[in-house]
């Protein structure tokens, strides 16, 4: 048996319903903690990429910190909250350190698609009488979805990929069985975790990838040829995962 | 198009399979192997094992051997492989955890039958110096305020108690034998395991857990008023400070590392230890100081 099949055989064998963490739990609270810190960060960064795109102003400033934000190693960011909070804030902790994670992604995403709004539509909605508040909810964010989920679903991967560092910290995430598996020596151990891992991450990228053509527009999808200048026009749109 | 990008993706999952089957040996991250005449000396990612480790080189080099310093290499499961190999031929190692390595059905636990059948138990290849007094063993710790509010001194006593217990340690200390099996098995006491990692001590004090597995020397049990549970029954095997060498080095070396060993006793162990933790000194520093004032070099 090479190490590949003993990872399978780790993952499905029965020992793993019983222990300090068993595995549906490790699994739940994956998935728990990469949901709490996309959801927190999209309610931070959602409105504020709206602001900016809607408005015009701040940008400098949302790129500069976000593309900072960025080079924050995470696994040192989960122990030195953990320090500053103190042991009984790991949750809180953890999850901090992955909302600042998934924060500039969303934000990207969120004032890249306003932004990337033909001009000549907002000014269509101003003139027949929009409010500025209704040219961002009627025009400007129905239109931008599409950046603005794909700035949610590179998020989203990179937290539950990270989310592993919790493991660190106490008895959460597949991360446990990884950070338990280098000491004790266990490469199916280790193997077996870190393949649920990519199982849950292909999973909420597939998931992503049907809701991103599902919310665009009924209008903008009809109207659209295949290979029409907006089309072009889109494909040259910065990408928000490394605006 | 789509045909390309279905061949692209074949063609990526068979190099996966066909690297990970490669790998189907005992340690797919096996490195290569150091080649030099020089003596290599390992730690543990420990800071105390890598003062010990840092006063074997130093007082090697003392004595004209010339040192390689491999430190922080892990835990025993990661770092046996090297020894084993010889790519790594000195380490300063613990009696009983070091025989519950290899043996982990050991029964000895008093230091001498340890060291005995230690050296039964060790691979061809390998042997141990003399052992020093100076022990660090894993060991239960309680605060000062739950030792006095259940009149705990024992393991023993956790069995009595209505209280839920919570034991906390590093992530590998639910697979060992001395964690919560061991507990159930040797003491008859239920725990929950917590993985505290590297806050142990803190998540103790705090409240998160009320066990804690903590080194022996760490100075913290005095700084923190912890109380070490007693072990009458042997749960933990006595564990002192012995250095772990490649049997062709064993009697160039003895000379140099047998005094080193018998002058470090279980308070100058603590000592160093305080040096580390509360004065933030660096492990050269300390061994240096160390072994001036013992006259070792």
């Amino acid at each position: 048996m090479n190490v590949f099949a003993d990872a399978v055989a780790w993952i499905f064998s029965p020992d793993r319903l019983t222990g300090a963490l068993p595995l549906p739990e490790a699994i739940w609270t994956h998935l728990a903690f990469t949901f709490v810190a996309v959801l927190i960060a999209a309610a931070v960064a959602i409105p504020a990429g709206w602001a900016i795109g809607h408005t015009g102003r701040g940008r400098e400033i949302a790129v500069a910190l976000s593309g900072a934000a960025r080079a924050v190693p995470s696994f040192g960011l989960v122990l030195l909250l953990v320090l500053v909070l103190g042991v009984t804030h790991k949750v809180a902790a953890s999850v901090t350190a992955f909302v600042l994670l998934a924060i500039p992604p969303i934000l990207a995403g969120a004032y890249a698609g306003v932004e990337a709004v033909e001009r000549r539509v907002v000014d269509g909605a101003r003139s027949v009488g929009m409010t500025g508040r209704q040219v961002l909810f009627k025009a400007e964010v129905p239109l931008g979805l599409p950046l603005l989920i794909g700035g949610l679903r590179s998020a989203t991967l990179q937290v539950v990929a990270t989310v592993t560092l919790a493991g660190y910290v106490g008895n959460w995430g597949l991360g446990f069985y990884i950070v338990q598996g280098i000491q004790i020596r266990d490469f199916s151990q280790i193997l077996g975790a870190a393949l649920l891992i990519v199982v849950l991450a292909v999973v909420l990228d597939a998931l992503f990838a049907i809701l991103q053509r599902v919310v665009v527009p009924r209008g903008v999808a009809a109207g659209r040829a295949p290979d029409d200048a907006p089309a072009r026009r889109r494909r040259r749109l910065p990408d928000p995962t490394t605006a | 198009m789509r045909t390309t990008r279905r061949t692209a993706l074949v063609a990526t999952a068979a190099t996966a399979v066909l690297a990970l089957g490669a790998c189907s040996g005992s340690d797919p991250l096996d490195g290569g192997s150091a080649s030099s005449d020089a003596i290599v000396v390992g730690s543990q990612a420990y800071y105390s094992n890598e003062i010990i480790a840092e006063i074997y080189a130093q007082a090697l080099e003392a004595e004209g051997f010339t040192v390689e310093r491999n430190f922080s290499i892990g835990q025993r499961d990661a770092y046996m492989p090297a020894l084993e190999d010889g790519e790594v031929q000195l380490f300063p190692e613990y009696t009983g955890n070091l025989l519950q390595f290899f043996d982990p059905d050991a029964t000895a636990t008093s230091p001498e039958d340890v060291y005995a059948a230690l050296q039964e138990a060790l691979p061809d290849g390998l042997t141990v110096l003399d052992q020093s007094s100076a022990t660090d063993q894993d060991s239960y710790n309680v605060t000062e305020s739950f030792a006095t509010e259940n009149d705990l001194t024992s393991i023993a006593d956790l069995a009595d108690l209505d209280v839920p217990l919570t034991l906390g340690g590093p992530a590998e200390l639910e697979q060992r034998p001395y964690g919560p099996q061991g507990l159930k098995d040797v003491y008859g006491v239920d725990v929950s395991f917590v993985a505290t990692g590297d806050t142990t001590v803190q998540d103790l004090v705090a409240g998160t857990v009320n066990v804690a597995n903590v080194f022996s020397a760490d100075p913290r049990i005095q700084t923190e008023n912890l109380v070490t549970l007693e072990d009458p029954e042997g749960l933990f095997l006595a564990s002192n400070v012995v250095p772990l060498v490649n049997a062709d080095l064993a009697d160039e070396i003895a000379d140099v590392i047998n005094p080193v060993s018998a002058a470090l006793t279980p308070e100058g162990l603590v000592a160093l230890n305080v040096q580390s933790t509360e004065e933030q000194r660096s492990s050269a520093d300390i061994a240096a100081d160390w072994l001036a004032e013992n006259g070792l070099a």
